[in-house]
């Protein structure tokens, strides 16, 4: 049975997360584990005591002082922990979903993915966390680094889920497009879907025959399949075709040839899955 | 380590670190110079160096949050080369204890602090207080009752003013209170001034001006092993007790080449060799500091004060400093440890104690460590030894004995095994039952060997049952009664 990993912190992503992992599960047939992680302390003790003079058993005083202060905290962080789990347990299984386990481990996220990775097949995480500011108009510092430190795709949850039909794939013939054809021939999840193989940039002879080739692979598969090649700015084209044909899912590589590989990880990146307001699914 | 947690050791915390920074700052000032005192140099010595290493363990270190500077452990180890040699070689047992540091953490030593135990780290900080305390006493040899007088109101101004307000740090304003005092009453007191060259400008890059060969390194290198040694165990001392503090992780071998970074770099531009110091990290995690932006804010801030203060800086009078000393070597010592008298084991205290009594004696932190840990080591040596019971069991028909060994055999217990048997039996067969017994070294083989060949010229035969794997690897390496001329050798001994 494959397993899906959700990574949840109780944001107001967090419900839109259970949404795309409840899809995701039971188009695949998945096991769900619910990850939530008590970050370590982001901000130290709340100490204010400037005096910096040490007396008798200084140092003794204050690591009792700082426990003290740090326990405190942490029940407060572990009954949040437990409600988000329950509410996630519950959301989940409203949806229909039996099987799944929630989890809450003390750590960075990055870590924790890092050790559940291997046994999952998918990870889903918000596009933003409870310690992003929207008015910054920055995506959650997590996002990033779980892309980064992940061996298997990342769907990256939306604001809010809709239903998908339509997806776009980012083809830029490098090896994480490769894993994201495989994935859609011999995994359950994009069965059905219409997809289109988009590809940014001045067509050459080699790139088209492997876009040729994914187009037939995936038509042998059984999707309805389109493959385009449009030159220009890559980020501007993709979010184009997004809003025009309607997608409502975006497919991309990381760490591909070109101007993907920025565009993946990079601020480009960044631009991308925020500028597109539908979830992205991400090979590596 | 990556990348992006590098980055938040920076950034997690910054108005906090600068806060802090800037509280350990003026904390750190009249430390340094005391320093420079203890050491026989000038003040802008330990100020220089306390500047140098604080910002580049900022950088280098693998303990964010804990404080480096120049500090009396160090300086109490230079006193002699500074007094025959002079302040050039200083400089260039510096670099030569940072090159040593470096090695050391390439060769990864920092994993040797598993050696040194519980006590031996009390007996440290025990002695490293006692020691600030002591080299302190100097300033009141001949001094007036104004000496005394000021000395307490400091004290009371240190440990009195937290009780109003937390807002501000204590010490400074002790120092403060105290200049202002002296200067308006015109009193007859000690000066920083008075002690030597304060800095008036940036500290600029010169290398040590001392003969490059072979005769300088003799006379630098009695000294910067020491001061390397120390260096890192204070360091790693102080790293362990910060990641107690704060509940984080440090790296303890980058710590050993950062340390070692530092030093060079305050080689480098004229500072003497410092190190962790364990007082001054408590002021800083108990002001809130956490990220390595602390160290660099307290040691940027040190510069532009003594730059910009400097005229005031020299006005400080000798009590203030002593009182803000004594603050440090109260808070440094591990008072807890006269209650523990009671509740520890005797062999701990013992430790502890001959670590204190050597330093203090020696005034060599190096040797009292090595003392507590050989002490330590012997302890544990004997306790272990004691896990050894012998029990044996007549048959019926009397013909035959059999002992079962139980527990760890090795050089301490070897003669308490040997001297379990009784050969005076007449007695024509013997089993020895090792099996829930662990033979450690050389010298167990040799007293089993020992006792097994005394039972065969004593006619008896001797059966030897249920070694375990691990006791028979080294049996049948070492032992020698399994092999012919067993007798003969064993005789030659």
């Amino acid at each position: 049975m494959s397993s899906i990993l959700s990574c949840t912190d109780g944001s107001v992503y967090a419900r839109s997360v259970y949404d795309h992992t409840a899809w995701a599960a039971q188009r695949m047939a998945a096991a769900v584990h619910i990850l939530h992680c008590l970050e370590p302390r982001r901000n130290p003790a709340a100490l204010t005591d400037l005096s910096g003079a040490i007396g008798v058993d200084a140092q003794a005083k204050l690591t009792a002082e700082l426990v003290t202060l740090d326990e405190a905290r942490a029940r407060v962080a572990q009954a949040h922990a437990r409600a988000i789990l329950a509410d996630a347990e519950r959301h989940l299984a409203a949806a229909g979903l039996t099987c799944v386990m929630g989890e809450a481990i003390h750590g960075e996220l990055t870590d924790a993915i890092t050790r559940f990775d291997a046994t999952a097949d998918l990870v889903v995480i918000g596009k933003r966390g409870e310690h992003a500011d929207f008015a910054k108009l920055h995506l959650g510092g997590n996002l990033e680094r779980v892309i980064r430190s992940c061996h298997h795709p990342v769907l990256v949850a939306s604001r809010a889920f809709a239903p998908i039909e339509r997806v776009l794939v980012a083809f830029d013939g490098g090896p994480s497009s490769r894993a994201a054809i495989d994935f859609a021939v011999t995994n359950p999840l994009m069965r059905g879907f219409s997809l289109h193989l988009l590809h940014v940039g001045n067509p050459n002879p080699e790139l088209q025959s492997s876009l040729e080739a994914a187009r037939s692979q995936l038509a042998a598969a059984g999707f309805v399949v389109a493959a385009d090649v449009v030159p220009g700015d890559v980020e501007q084209v993709i979010v184009d075709t997004v809003k025009k044909e309607s997608v409502n899912l975006l497919v991309m590589g990381a760490y591909g040839h070109s101007r993907i590989r920025q565009f993946i990880v990079g601020s480009t990146t960044t631009t991308m899955v925020r500028t597109c307001q539908i979830p992205v699914l991400m090979f590596r | 380590m990556s990348q992006s947690s590098y980055y938040r050791e920076w950034s997690s915390n910054v108005g906090r670190d600068v806060v802090a920074g800037a509280v350990v700052a003026l904390a750190l000032i009249p430390e340094a110079i005391a320093f420079s005192i203890i050491a026989g140099v000038d003040p802008k010595v330990g100020l220089y160096a306390s500047f140098c290493i604080a910002v580049v363990i900022a950088f280098v270190g693998g303990r964010p949050g804990m404080i480096s500077a120049a500090t009396g452990a160090m300086a109490l180890l230079m006193i002699d080369l500074v007094k025959d040699h002079g302040l050039q070689y200083l400089l260039a047992a510096t670099l030569l204890t940072g090159v040593l540091q470096i090695f050391a953490g390439l060769f990864k030593l920092g994993n040797l602090m598993r050696f040194v135990s519980r006590s031996v780290v009390t007996g440290f900080v025990n002695a490293l207080a006692i020691l600030i305390f002591m080299a302190q006493l100097p300033e009141f040899k001949g001094a007036g009752w104004q000496m005394y007088a000021m000395v307490a109101a400091g004290l009371i101004i240190i440990y009195g003013l937290p009780r109003f307000t937390k807002a501000v740090p204590s010490p400074l304003v002790c120092i403060v209170a105290l200049t202002g005092f002296s200067m308006m009453m015109g009193l007859d007191l000690r000066t920083v001034g008075d002690l030597g060259e304060l800095p008036s400008a940036l500290p600029t890059f010169l290398l040590p001006n001392v003969p490059w060969n072979l005769e300088t390194l003799w006379i630098i290198l009695p000294t910067a092993i020491p001061l390397a040694i120390v260096g890192l165990l204070e360091s790693l001392m102080t790293a362990t007790i910060v990641d107690d503090m704060t509940d984080t992780a440090s790296d303890k071998n980058r710590e050993c080449s950062g340390q070692g970074i530092a030093n060079i770099v305050a080689g480098m531009f004229g500072g003497m060799a410092g190190c962790a110091m364990i007082g001054q990290s408590v002021i800083n995690v108990k002001s809130g500091g956490r990220g390595r932006l602390s160290a660099f804010s307290a040691g940027t801030l040190l510069l532009i004060l003594i730059v910009v203060l400097g005229d005031w800086v020299k006005q400080i009078p000798m009590p203030a400093l002593v009182a803000v000393m004594i603050m440090v070597s109260i808070g440094t010592f591990s008072w807890a440890s006269f209650r523990n008298f009671r509740l520890h084991p005797k062999s701990s205290s013992i430790v502890m104690v001959s670590t204190v009594a050597v330093v203090v004696g020696t005034h060599n932190l190096a040797l009292g460590v090595g003392v507590g840990v050989l002490l330590s080591a012997l302890f544990f040596a004997r306790k272990v030894s004691q896990l050894l019971e012998i029990t044996s069991e007549l048959t019926v028909d009397r013909t035959a004995r059999t002992y079962r060994i139980r527990g760890q055999l090795f050089f301490v217990s070897a003669n308490t095994f040997a001297d379990a048997f009784d050969f005076r039996e007449v007695i024509q067969q013997v089993r020895i039952d090792v099996s829930l017994a662990h033979f450690w070294d050389l010298t167990a083989i040799n007293a089993l060997d020992k006792v097994v060949i005394k039972f065969r010229r004593e006619g008896t035969a001797v059966e030897l049952v249920g070694l375990n794997a691990a006791s028979k690897t080294i049996v049948d390496r070492l032992g020698t009664h399994d092999k012919p001329g067993a007798m003969d050798q064993l005789a030659a001994h």
